[in-house]
């Protein structure tokens, strides 16, 4: 996968396994966000293949809609739209997508409110809300379609440690209670070792996938490195040395 | 510059224009699509004409009528010259209908609510908004280009007919009410000049082309603008550059083609 000759990543291979929570790390421009917007169909590879519940997305047969049924995504700044309330911003894929009626619509999006805590701001605009409200707000409506994948990018970025801790639980509940397999990219370490079953770790020309745990305790200096939270000045000053 | 380098500099900014212009004929053949493909969103139409249409009505009714006191300055004091202060509502008139109505009416639009549609789409863009209407497999150019651009079609012309008859006031106002010019003899004049097939005809389908240039510019613009602070001022910018010239590029060979038909 490359941008404007700049290659992203281009030998990646990885399973994400059904029900179970997978964090991806890297560093920034690693590729996280691509690999997310691959498996969404929303950008397609150079070479290869993207398979997401037995269909290949990269396909230019494959129904992108029927894909993407079965997939929610949380966006970084949440992606709601500016103009719509949180009421219709939720209310949109099932009026688009359902033969619902509009009590049992609204019923579902006050439901999805609740699950995430936000049952009071129903008629507000999306740039009304605080920062966590609007991850939690636009994560109900990445979930209100009961999806079997969800797509996390970001999902703890510029958020307080309460707000943070919140949007944790609530995508553990969500793997728990309803079985969806998701797909989280994070920079952030302590979350990813209390939520993942999986890490997969993007470094450059490579990657290396398995048990948060394990690869914090890896003997692969790259990977022990990125999971090194410890501030070694001595040595950024030391590599800054020899790369001069 | 080498010769060889001004060639391959000349080559790289022809195929870009070509897979620019490649890339808006995809762009309005989605349009066109989704304009009249169902689902059609009625609702979001009339939001969208409250928007570009109701919002920019004030613009347009004091730019019209300002310019028709200047035409009724200009074309009385001209007029009276050669004693034929009698024409001037067949003067102002014959020109706020041929040309300054639609062309300037389409440039103010342009600036107020075709620079705000770019803004709106590109900042959707940056903010990752389409995509989320992707990923619910929902088409952005269902639920934000087509009713965007139709609405533009739609209200240019009834922006048109408000620039005109502002315009015409203000012209009255300065000729009958200032310059003195009886009341009667403008309106005559204004009323014998004007015919509705030729002129009021041409006025309309003005109108209505610089409509559709300029809500798909607009949205084109809007639509492919690069993910960026500086993508969202670009698209803004280009968006009233092209829509202006287009605009009056557009109406040169109108008032040609529609003055050769006559």
């Amino acid at each position: 996968m490359a941008f404007d000759g700049r290659t992203v990543f281009d030998s990646l291979s990885c399973a994400f396994p059904r029900g179970r929570i997978t964090v991806v790390l890297g560093g920034s421009g690693s590729g996280k966000s691509t690999l997310l917007r691959l498996i969404g169909g929303l950008i397609q590879p150079e070479a290869g293949r993207v398979e997401v519940a037995g269909h290949d997305v990269t396909d230019p047969h494959t129904s992108l809609a029927e894909v993407r049924s079965r997939i929610g995504m949380l966006f970084q700044h949440g992606a709601l739209l500016d103009s719509l309330s949180v009421f219709d911003n939720l209310a949109l894929p099932l009026r688009e997508h359902t033969d619902l009626d509009r009590a049992a619509i609204a019923q579902a999006v006050r439901a999805q409110l609740d699950a995430v805590g936000l049952g009071n701001v129903e008629g507000l605009l999306p740039g009304q809300l605080s920062g966590g409200m609007l991850r939690r707000a636009a994560l109900a409506r990445a979930i209100i379609r009961s999806p079997e994948i969800l797509l996390c990018d970001e999902p703890f970025s510029g958020l307080d440690p309460a707000s943070l801790k919140r949007i944790e639980i609530l995508l553990t509940r969500i793997n728990r209670q309803r079985g969806i397999t998701l797909i989280v990219v994070s920079h952030h370490i302590a979350s990813t070792l209390r939520l993942a079953d999986q890490a997969l770790l993007l470094l450059p020309g490579r990657s290396v996938c398995g048990p948060p745990a394990a690869l914090r305790s890896s003997s692969d200096p790259e990977v022990a490195d990125f999971f090194d939270e410890e501030l070694d000045v001595e040595a950024l000053d030391r590599e800054e040395r020899a790369a001069t | 510059m080498t010769p060889v380098a001004l060639v391959r500099e000349l080559g790289f900014r022809a195929i870009r224009v070509v897979a620019e212009l490649g890339s808006m004929l995809l762009f309005t053949l989605s349009f066109l699509r989704a304009a009249v493909v169902p689902p059609l969103r009625p609702q979001r139409f009339v939001d969208e004409i409250y928007n570009l249409g109701v919002l920019s009505l004030v613009i347009v009714g004091v730019s019209g009528f300002a310019v028709g006191m200047v035409l009724g300055l200009q074309g009385y004091n001209t007029l009276v010259r050669f004693g034929a202060e009698g024409s001037l509502g067949a003067v102002v008139g014959l020109s706020l209908v041929r040309e300054l109505g639609p062309v300037l009416t389409a440039l103010l639009v342009t600036g107020r609510a075709g620079s705000a549609t770019a803004a709106e789409i590109s900042s959707m863009v940056t903010s990752e908004q389409l995509d989320g209407l992707r990923m619910m497999s929902v088409d952005p150019m269902d639920i934000v280009v087509a009713p965007k651009a139709i609405a533009m079609i739609f209200v240019m012309p009834i922006l048109t007919s408000l620039f005109v008859l502002a315009g015409l006031l203000g012209a009255y106002f300065i000729g009958v009410g200032l310059m003195g010019l009886d009341a009667g003899v403008f309106l005559s004049s204004l009323k014998s000049s004007i015919r509705f097939a030729d002129d009021i005809g041409g006025c309309y389908l003005k109108a209505l082309i610089f409509g559709f240039l300029a809500g798909l510019i607009a949205t084109f613009r809007g639509y492919h603008a690069t993910p960026t602070a500086a993508g969202v001022s670009a698209a803004t910018t280009s968006t009233v550059v092209v829509t202006s010239v287009a605009v009056l590029i557009g109406d040169y060979f109108l008032t040609a083609l529609w003055g050769f038909q006559i």
